[in-house]
C-alpha cells in the first residue's frame, strides 16, 4: 500500500493539486448532486490506475502530460446515472460517454487555475480491472483519492509545466 | 424555440435538453462536432433561434464552428457552453462571434438565466 511520507509531501505541488481538488468537488456538487471527501493526495510509481474504468484526458500546449480520473465500477454507475438523471450500466454507450464528460469538466475546471494556456483533449475511457495506461515517464504521478457516499475515484495528475504560468489567466465565472 | 445543441457528449445534451424543456415549446437538433453541426445549419431551411456550442470536440472544434457560421451568418445567437474558461479563451470565443458563455460545470438555473439573457438583450437590440 503506498503512503505519503514526507520525500513524497516535498514533490506534490499544491499549486497543482489544489485546482483540481476545487474542481472535483465543483463538478460533483454542480452535476451530479454528491458531496465529495478529498483524502491525502500522494504519489503513485504503478502504472495501472487506481480502479477499473479510467477515463483519461491529454494536456497540451504549456503543460503537457495527462489526467485519468479512475472510479470504482460500481461508483462509476451509480455516478454516471446520476450525472445523466437516468439508469445507466457499464455496459451501455452512454456509460462511457458520461464518465468522459465528468472527467472532461474536472480537467478543464483545474485548468483555468494552473496559471497557464494549455489544450485538453476529448476524453478517452478505458473499462477493466488491472488495465495499464502509459504515462510520461519523467513526471511523477499525483493521486487524489476521493470518496462519495457511492463508492470511491481517484484523479491521478501526471503532468508538467514546460512554460512559466502567465499572470491574469483567471478565467470567467 | 428551434435550439440546435454541439456537444460530443451526448449525456450532456441530455442534460441540456432536459434543463431549456423548462422555458416550453421547445424543438431541438443535436449534432456531436462542428462539421455536423454545420451540415445541420446550413441543410435546415428554417433558422435556429439558438446554437449552443461545446468548445472541444472531434473533427471541428466549437471555437471553429463559431468562426464558421459567422462567415455566412451574424445573427444566429451563438452560445458557447464549455469548460474551457481562462480568459484568453473567453476573448477568443467573443471575437470569434459567441453572443455569450457558459462555464461547465453549470446549474440549471444558470443556464436558462444565460440563455434567457442573451435571446432578451438580442430581442432588444433588433
Amino acid at each position: 500500500m503506498e503512503t505519503a511520507t514526507h520525500t513524497q509531501s516535498a514533490r506534490i505541488n499544491p499549486k497543482i493539486i489544489v485546482p483540481f481538488v476545487d474542481s472535483v468537488r465543483r463538478v460533483f456538487a454542480t452535476m451530479v448532486g454528491v458531496q465529495t471527501t478529498v483524502q491525502r493526495p500522494h504519489l503513485k510509481a504503478l502504472a495501472a490506475p487506481t480502479y477499473d474504468v479510467s477515463s483519461i484526458i491529454g494536456f497540451s500546449g504549456d503543460i503537457v502530460g495527462s489526467v485519468i480520473v479512475s472510479f470504482q465500477k460500481e461508483a462509476a454507475e451509480r455516478l454516471a446515472s446520476a450525472f445523466a438523471g437516468m439508469s445507466i450500466t457499464a455496459d451501455m454507450p452512454d456509460f462511457p460517454d458520461a464518465i468522459g464528460e465528468l472527467a472532461n469538466m474536472i480537467a478543464g475546471g483545474a485548468k483555468k487555475h494552473l496559471g497557464t494556456l494549455a489544450s485538453i483533449t476529448v476524453p478517452s475511457v478505458v473499462i477493466g480491472s488491472g488495465h495499464v495506461i502509459a504515462r510520461l515517464s519523467d513526471v511523477p504521478c499525483i493521486v487524489i483519492p476521493c470518496q462519495t457516499p457511492v463508492g470511491a475515484f481517484a484523479v491521478e495528475i501526471s503532468i508538467k509545466q514546460i512554460k512559466p504560468a502567465r499572470s491574469n489567466q483567471g478565467g470567467a465565472q | 424555440m428551434r435550439v440546435l445543441l454541439v456537444d460530443d457528449s451526448c449525456t450532456m445534451r441530455n442534460i441540456q435538453k432536459r434543463i431549456l424543456n423548462a422555458l416550453g415549446n421547445m424543438q431541438f437538433a443535436e449534432a456531436g462536432d462542428g462539421v455536423e453541426a454545420l451540415k445541420i445549419l446550413f441543410s435546415t431551411p428554417e433558422a435556429f433561434d439558438l446554437v449552443l456550442i461545446d468548445w472541444n470536440m472531434p473533427n471541428m472544434d466549437g471555437h471553429s464552428l463559431v468562426q464558421r457560421i459567422r462567415e455566412k451568418d451574424k445573427t444566429t445567437p451563438l452560445i458557447m457552453c464549455t469548460t474551457e474558461a481562462e480568459k484568453a479563451r473567453v476573448i477568443d470565443a467573443i471575437k470569434a462571434g459567441v453572443n455569450n458563455y457558459v462555464i461547465k460545470p453549470f446549474t440549471p438555473e444558470m443556464l436558462i438565466e444565460r440563455v434567457t439573457t442573451t435571446l432578451s438583450k438580442l430581442k432588444a437590440a433588433a
